[in-house]
């Protein structure tokens, strides 16, 4: 017995009764502190902003639908959100983990610098916009401009992308699996690599999904737009 | 015997021919930077009315006059306080080198008033030299981290500026050194097209989510800026109002730039004096003057200015340009062991001269300022341009309480639009004062005075 892991101290919160206030200043500068390391959030209610700005080794479960910006600014913390995410879902997240197990609005992950931020269903528009070194899986489909000026980490896409996906891409690399119904200004179709099947196969299995990563096409930055000349086509 | 007369087209004058030619052969509109270079109507347009027999003056030189300023009241447990309501205005690193960001919050502090970052993030040098630092949000999120947001003082989300207002910025590749690419994210060398919309929010009713979601993180503790780009003032005032800001920046079209389209520069957005007028009227219709403090921008130079900007509403001002300059922007020469070393030259090879140089965008500057050249950027020592910085911010403090008190005013903010009068039916129309020697508000019915 004396082997055994102690149990993680836990605390609840329920939005129907606690403020949205107490939630994240408990998650700033108490949790921590108090030694406690898993939070249960109920009764969100699609309230925004819940987990945003953490800087722990936190597990937050918030079981239940949210609105704008959970875990916005995440660094360390592993969020789960048990229900659907507004926009801003893991905006500029630098750490740790965020995984919605439903689907997400607009912009998910936006210009997010690290961590892994995985949507099991689908994602809205603009989803990775500006992505700037993080993580995303999306289990299933991304809305138009998804990966938009996406600066640098890798978008994985289990379903299909609609309009202008990688607009104006720079370093970022996006993982395809079905139909792209049109690339964006300066992307293009790349040939998967053995070091694109090992990544994208690393992604998948951190994300929990078992797809072949031959099923899957690469998409980068043809880079024409890298510096300012007149052949540009306006797309300055 | 005379030669022949030569009459130079109005429309077509050597200018207009110069940037039409221009276009054809390269296929590319003009990017430069600093601001407007066209006459507008400005604070110059605009005389104060002292004290005389109506009015009693404060004793010039050794009545006190007050000049603190406190920003951020609204919702913010932790106002911004200044000594003086001159502040030094968002200016990016990668558009400024390190040193410059330096100089800047060594001045600032020495003075009490407080310096914003810009595009690509916050320095550690900026945040150890500046008591007080404003850390800008904006839509490229150029290095943007919370950590930064947790050492700022305060916060503005930027709407947009009025050297570009709607348009993106842009950092062409020269500027972009391995320091400000891994900042940024980016490739070394590319250029750096900054996005014109935020990319996690769209419009006044997001804005409203996005600040509640700084103030979250920050646990409601900094006051939270919006700035806009002059444009549609008065509706934007009140839509930033309405979204939960504590402090509205205004930026009037004669705001500078690093680097941006020229056409942008001298067509888009609307006159500082105007903007400022616009900015105030939302504030009164919400009766939100003193709730929501107003700080502008864009031109402003000299205490007149200041006090005329105070004189019509705004708590604050931010000066960029004039910092520049201040630091040895046009300047002939720059100083280096305490010596004035002739930058002449250097300005003819960008095909330029002091006092007419607008080639921040090069990376090129003459004087050390505008770089990211590592030779380039030891002709600005940051102490010398601290002490310089700080000697213009006291002359223009000093500018401006010696003009409140001439007007009577113990207190700067106490300066008041009937003060006021223009010289011009269009500054008097635009600032909302009356022509000079008459009653005549353009735009309003006729008083007595």
């Amino acid at each position: 017995m004396a082997n055994l892991k102690p149990l993680p101290k836990a605390r609840e919160f329920d939005l129907a009764r606690d403020s949205l206030r107490d939630l994240n200043l408990y998650l700033h500068k108490q949790a921590a502190n108090e030694g406690v390391s898993q939070i249960q959030v109920k009764h969100p209610d699609g309230a925004h902003s819940i987990a945003c700005g953490i800087d722990a080794d936190l597990d937050v479960q918030i079981h239940g639908h949210v609105g704008y910006y959970v875990a916005g600014m995440n660094k360390h913390a592993s969020v789960t959100v048990h229900g659907n995410a507004g926009p801003g879902a893991a905006e500029n997240m630098m750490s740790g983990r965020v995984h919605v197990r439903g689907f997400a609005s607009t912009a998910a992950g936006a210009s997010a610098h690290g961590g892994l931020l995985i949507i099991d269903g689908d994602a809205s528009l603009r989803c990775g916009i500006s992505l700037k070194g993080a993580d995303i899986v999306v289990g299933g489909s991304v809305g138009s401009f998804s990966a938009f000026m996406a600066q640098a980490g890798r978008i994985v896409i289990c379903g299909d992308a609609e309009d202008a996906l990688g607009d104006s891409l720079y370093e970022a690399v996006i993982y395809v699996r079905g139909k792209v119904r049109s690339l964006g200004a300066d992307a293009r179709f790349e040939p998967m690599t053995d070091a694109d099947c090992a990544a994208l196969k690393g992604l998948l299995v951190q994300s929990g999904l078992a797809h072949d990563p031959a099923e899957f096409r690469r998409v980068a930055s043809a880079k024409s737009l890298y510096h300012w000349h007149a052949d540009a086509n306006q797309e300055y | 015997m005379t030669g022949p007369q030569l009459e130079e087209s109005a429309g077509f004058d050597r200018s207009t021919i110069d940037y039409i030619q221009r276009a054809a052969a390269s296929g590319l509109y003009e990017i430069r930077g600093l601001g407007a270079k066209r006459r507008v109507p400005n604070f110059d347009d605009l005389l104060f009315l002292a004290a005389s027999l109506s009015r009693y003056p404060l004793e010039g030189y050794r009545e006190r006059c007050v000049t603190k300023t406190v920003l951020g009241t609204r919702f913010a447990t932790r106002p911004v306080e200044l000594a003086i309501p001159i502040t030094v205005a968002g200016m990016s690193f990668g558009a400024l080198s390190a040193r410059v960001k330096d100089a800047l919050g060594r001045a600032a502090t020495e003075v009490g008033t407080s310096t914003t970052t810009g595009d690509g993030g916050m320095t550690a040098e900026e945040r150890a030299s500046s008591k007080t630092l404003v850390y800008q949000c904006l839509p490229s999120r150029y290095g943007f981290d919370p950590d930064d947001v947790r050492r700022a003082d305060a916060i503005e989300i930027v709407i947009g500026q009025g050297a570009k207002p709607g348009g993106g910025g842009m950092l062409l590749g020269q500027k972009v050194n391995p320091r400000v690419a891994r900042m940024r994210t980016l490739p070394e060398g590319v250029d750096q097209r900054s996005a014109s919309r935020h990319p996690d929010w769209t419009g006044p009713d997001d804005l409203v989510i996005k600040i509640k979601e700084l103030r979250e993180i920050t646990d409601w503790e900094k006051p939270i800026y919006v700035k806009v780009g002059a444009t549609r003032v008065f509706n934007d005032v009140k839509l930033a109002v309405h979204a939960g800001a504590d402090v509205i920046v205004v930026d009037g079209m004669q705001g500078g730039t690093a680097a941006t389209q020229t056409v942008f520069i001298e067509h888009v957005g609307i006159p500082t004096l105007a903007a400022l007028r616009q900015a105030v009227d939302a504030l009164d219709d919400l009766n939100m003057r003193g709730t929501v403090q107003l700080v502008i921008s864009g031109g402003i130079r000299s205490g007149a200015d200041v006090a005329k900007a105070l004189a019509m509403g705004a708590d604050a001002v931010a000066i960029g340009q004039g910092v520049l300059v201040a630091l040895g922007c046009n300047s002939d020469s720059y100083i280096t062991g305490g010596q004035h070393v002739s930058a002449v030259e250097d300005y003819a090879r960008l095909g330029t001269a002091p006092g007419f140089c607008h080639h921040c965008h090069t990376g090129k500057c003459p004087v050390g300022v505008t770089t990211q050249d590592a030779a380039l950027e030891l002709r600005l020592d940051p102490a010398v341009g601290a002490k310089r910085l700080k000697n213009y911010l006291k002359t223009v403090n000093m500018e401006l309480t010696t003009i409140a008190r001439a007007c009577g005013k113990q207190d700067v903010h106490h300066l008041e639009k009937e003060d006021l009068v223009a010289l011009t039916v269009e500054a008097a129309a635009m600032a909302g004062v009356p022509l000079a020697g008459t009653s005549w508000i353009p735009g309003t019915a006729p008083s007595r005075l």
